[in-house]
Formats: C-alpha cells, structure tokens, sequence
C-alpha cells in the first residue's frame, strides 16, 4: 500500500511561539488518519500545511505525490479541505457555491453543474438548493461546505473537525458519509477533538499535543498503552472503599487506584469476565454493599488523560505526561 | 489551459460570484442604484436652489461631480467585501483549490466595474430628469464615460489594498469613510474651487478628484460658458492628468493590493 500522505519533521513557529515542533505522519491509501488533540495542540496548523495553505518553516510533506511547497499548484488539483468555519458564500444558493467551486477545479460548466445536483442530493440539501445559504442552519452550512471538498472527488481529503456543531443526527450521518468514501478508496485525514469519532471512524491515530505527536497507532494499540481491562466497583461507603481494595487486592494485575469522592475503586485484571465473577464473590465475602461493579475496556479517553494528563478538548493548568512512546 | 486563460477564467467565475453578491445583498444593491439616486436629488435640489451659475443650470454642473462622488463612495464596496470575506475563511477555500491565485483581486474589481456601470447609467438618467445635458460630441461622452470607469477600475484597487492592510470590516469602513469624505468635498466636485478660502484651495486643486471631475465636466461639455481657465496646472490639462492618475494608480496598488492579499491570507 502507497503513502497518500507523508510528512516528516514539520515545524511552524509564530514569533517565539511553536505551533509545531517537528511532526511526522504517515497515511495510506484509502485509510483514514484521525489527529487527536486539545485545542492549540498543533491539529489545525498540520492540516493548513499540508492543504498548502501555510508553508512550513522546516521539515517536508507530500500528499498525493506532490511535494506541499514546490509541487503547491499542482497538488491542489487532487485535494479537498473542509475547514473548522463552513467557508460558503451567504448570497449564493447552495448550488451556485458547489458549481462555483466546480469551475475553480476547471471541470467545465456542465460537469460543475451535474456535479453540484449530485452532492446537494447525496447530502440532503435538494430543497435548499436554490435558496441563498443566508437562510440555512448551522448543520447545513457544514454539509454544504463538506460537499464543497467533495466537489472533485478528490482522492485525499482533509476535514478539519468535520462534526463540531454538528447535531448528533448529521454527525451520524457524517460519519456514514466518510466511511462510505473510504470504502471507495478516499484517503482521509481528519482533526477531532470527539475521542469517539476517533475511535469510530480513524484506522489509525495520531495524538497530537504541544506540536509534537505524542502516540500513534489503532484505537486499540493505544488503548493497550494504557493497560488491559480493570474491573470498576462502586460501594456505598468510604469504610467499604478501603475493605473493597483490599479484597481485590490479590486480582490486582497492576496497582488498584481507589477514588474517595466517587466511592470507586479500579483494579486492573487480566482473565476478562471470569475475574468480574471472583471479584464479586470475594466482594460478597467480606460482606461489602456494592452499588455498582462492571469490567471494562479502557477508553481513548483514559488514553488521552494518560497520554497528556488533562483531557481531550480542555487544556488542563498542570501537564502531568508520561511518555508512552 | 494555460496560465493566463486559467486567470482570465477564474477571475471571471469569481466576478461572477461578487456580481451575484451584490444583486442578493440590499445593502451592497442600496450602494450601487440607491445612493447614487439619492445623492443627485438631494445635491440638485438642495444646492441647486441656492447656487447659481451664469448661462449654466447649477445640475448640469453638478452631475459629473455627482458621478465621481459615488464612483469613491460605492469603492468602499470593494474593501468591505474583500475584509468580509477575510473573516469567513472563503479565501481559505479558494487557496486549497488549483485555481489562479489572482482571480480573488481581480474577479473582485471586474465586478466592482460592473457595479460602476450600474451606478453610472443609474445617476445619467436621474441627472437628465433633472436637466443635465450632454453638450459635446459622442466620441467625447464615449471618453468621458470611459475615463470614469477607467478611474473607478484603478479606485477599486486602492480600496482593496487598504481594506486587505486593515482586515476588520469595521475598521475599514471607518477608515474609508474618514478617507472618503475630505477626498470627494475639498474638491471641485460641488463648488468652484478657485473660490475655496486660503489652504484649502491649492489642496482642492491638486485633489485628484478635481481633476477627474474636471475631465468630466470638459468631456460632456459642462463647463459653464464664459468661466475663467482654471489656474492649477492639472486643472488646465484635466483630461490628460486624469488618465495618468488613474494609470499610477493601478501601477502602485495592483502590486501592494497583491502583495497584502498573501500576506493577509498566509496566516
């Protein structure tokens, strides 16, 4: 399988400010790379660069083949980019903006105007689409603008926290949209900073802070990093708390972590549900009230947590990291 | 496709779009048929009624005044759609696309030249109810109307450049308007400027403004019968220094508008 995407040691400084410091990438064709991140982790700026919209003050990239500062012109005929602000113009109708954009990728007039009743069709706008986009909602702006990277059946796409305002309906029907495109060949680079769509829609992921990736692998590699299952139980008092960890002590595959505020106590196991099962029975031993117990897989967001040491989407004061790489 | 009919194509697609803008918007479509009807009744009416000029109707004076009036006022049409795009990320499209980089400037001042048409057939036919005249030939109208276009044309890259220096709608719109005003009303637009009290009138004199209004008014032959030659220099030679303005004009702000549009967008 061939790269569709390739960035090595990408650097963008902002006077004194980093915004990258040295980030590599690779994509391949018909995959879908998720780049996770906080705000201000460095998402969006690797994305300008390698939609040709920045240049980077060191390192180099190539999308499609085409080198993103000296092959710029002639990459962007393979591209589409649909950005964190839906980029549409308010007194054109839905289809003069996709026809528009349709003759700027020069597919002549027809073929732009065949092509804009399609997308309107396929993203549930064929009602909307004579009326200015001055009257439409938030959620039909980004279709619409989505539609708009569409517009050349582009063979790599970037989308740039494609769901943000998104309602959880069009976000689902997003997500079908892009994996629909995948399963065509498309190769997909998309920013979140929704650790489910991560897990979702991206084969591989990329987690992004400080400019710099952090961790990168499936959601279940990363997941892995953090640790196997753990067994979470809830008791009803803080006597209970100290009784229950101790019980559990023995299951333990790692250190047992014991939260006074939620009254929980998380033990790590290996043996799946057959240790939930000895771990009730040693509960119900020692005579300890259990409001809830359950084994779970860790999450991208425990993932996150440990990988940054504050969660996704919130740019925590104390940066606790743990370098997992 | 080569280079230069991608630009010509493109910049026609984005003129396209801008022309389509401006017939949508009520604000932009108000500056463009609205102000121009607006400032010919008020000027010929009001003024009109106290000014009087020998052996020439004060509106007959007045309209190419009025003409180049609105060619710098509805400019600012020009900066604030070019800061308004800046601020919704449509040039961020634009650059990912394999279209020309300079379609976005000049698409922008060709449909601003369409809009200049409009508002000029708009105020000739309000100034004719109201008794303007053409009195010279039809070659000479045919110039004088090409000569106001030819300056609304390079206006449009000056308020382009200054918009793209600016960035923010609001500031602009400030900004050209404290810009506007001195540059239409210390001129000869209203008044004869030979007139004009001490400072003001060597300023009013060398106002570019003056000599297009000037040009105008020799071009459709609105220079009132038995009026002194005017004394400044580019007064005297209104016809030929209107065409230099307008041509260094566009020889400066074409390449800064240029120049300030990447730097505007690559950050």
């Amino acid at each position: 399988m061939t790269a569709a995407i390739v960035a090595e040691g990408l650097v963008k400084r902002y006077g004194t400010v980093t915004a990258l410091d040295g980030v590599d990438l690779t994509v391949p064709q018909g995959t879908v790379l998720g780049l996770l991140g906080p705000n201000g982790a460095g998402k969006t700026t690797t994305v300008r660069i390698l939609t040709t919209l920045l240049k980077p003050d060191a390192g180099r990239a190539e999308v499609a083949g085409f080198d993103v500062v000296r092959d710029a012109d002639r990459l962007r005929a393979h591209i589409g980019a649909s950005g964190q602000y839906a980029a549409v113009d308010d007194h054109l109708t839905g289809a003069e903006n996709l026809e528009m954009v349709g003759r700027l990728y020069h597919l002549g007039v027809k073929r732009s105007r065949r092509r804009a009743r399609e997308l309107l069709e396929r993203f549930d706008l064929a009602e909307a689409a004579d009326r200015p986009v001055q009257g439409y909602s938030g959620g039909m702006r980004r279709r619409l603008d989505l539609a708009g990277a569409l517009v050349a059946e582009p063979p790599v796409l970037f989308l740039d926290e494609p769901t943000t305002g998104l309602d959880p309906r069009a976000r689902a029907a997003l997500w079908e949209l892009i994996a629909e495109l995948v399963a065509g060949g498309t190769t997909v680079l998309l920013t979140t900073q929704y650790l489910e769509e991560a897990d979702r829609l991206a084969h591989r992921i990329a987690v992004v802070d400080h400019g710099r990736v952090i961790a990168l692998g499936t959601a279940d590699e990363l997941k892995d990093q953090v640790g196997g299952d753990r067994i979470e139980v809830t008791v009803t008092s803080e006597a209970d708390l100290r009784a229950a960890g101790d019980a559990l002590a023995s299951l333990a595959a790692g250190g047992v972590q014991a939260d006074a505020a939620a009254l929980r106590v998380t033990v790590p196991v290996s043996g799946g549900a057959a240790a939930l099962t000895t771990a009730l029975g040693r509960l119900a031993d020692g005579r300890i009230a259990v409001r809830d117990a359950g084994l779970r897989r860790p999450t991208l967001d425990d993932v996150f947590l440990a990988l940054t040491g504050h969660e996704a989407g919130r740019q925590a004061d104390e940066k606790i990291k743990e370098s997992v790489r | 496709m080569n280079t230069l009919q991608m630009a010509v194509a493109d910049g026609m697609t984005i003129a396209r779009r801008n022309a389509l803008k401006i017939k949508r918007a009520p604000d932009l479509l108000g500056g463009v048929i609205a102000l121009p009807i607006v400032f010919v009744l008020l000027f010929a009416y009001v003024f009109g009624s106290m000014i009087e000029l020998p052996g020439i109707s004060y509106g007959e004076y007045l309209i190419p005044g009025i003409f180049v009036q609105t060619i710098v006022m509805s400019g600012q049409i020009t900066g604030y759609t070019l800061t308004q795009d800046l601020q919704k990320g449509i040039f961020d499209r634009f650059r990912t696309l394999p279209m020309s980089p300079s379609a976005v400037l000049t698409g922008q001042t060709v449909s601003d030249v369409i809009m200049n048409v409009t508002s000029i057939v708009v105020m000739a036919l309000v100034g004719l109810v109201v008794g303007w005249r053409i009195n010279s030939s039809p070659a000479e109208a045919a110039l004088g109307f090409a000569m106001l276009l030819l300056f609304a044309y390079a206006y449009s890259w000056v308020t382009a450049a200054v918009a793209l220096a600016l960035r923010k709608p609001e500031v602009f719109n400030n900004a050209a308007t404290i810009l506007s005003m001195p540059l239409v009303f210390l001129s000869n637009a209203f008044v004869d400027s030979a007139r004009l009290p001490g400072p003001l009138q060597p300023i009013a004199e060398w106002n570019p403004v003056s000599t297009i209004v000037q040009a105008a008014r020799e071009l459709f032959g609105n220079i009132p019968p038995g009026a002194a030659e005017p004394a400044a220099w580019p007064l005297r030679h209104a016809v030929p220094v209107s065409l230099l303005w307008s041509a260094v004009l566009l020889v400066v702000f074409v390449p800064l508008a240029t120049r300030l549009y990447r730097r505007a967008v690559s950050r």
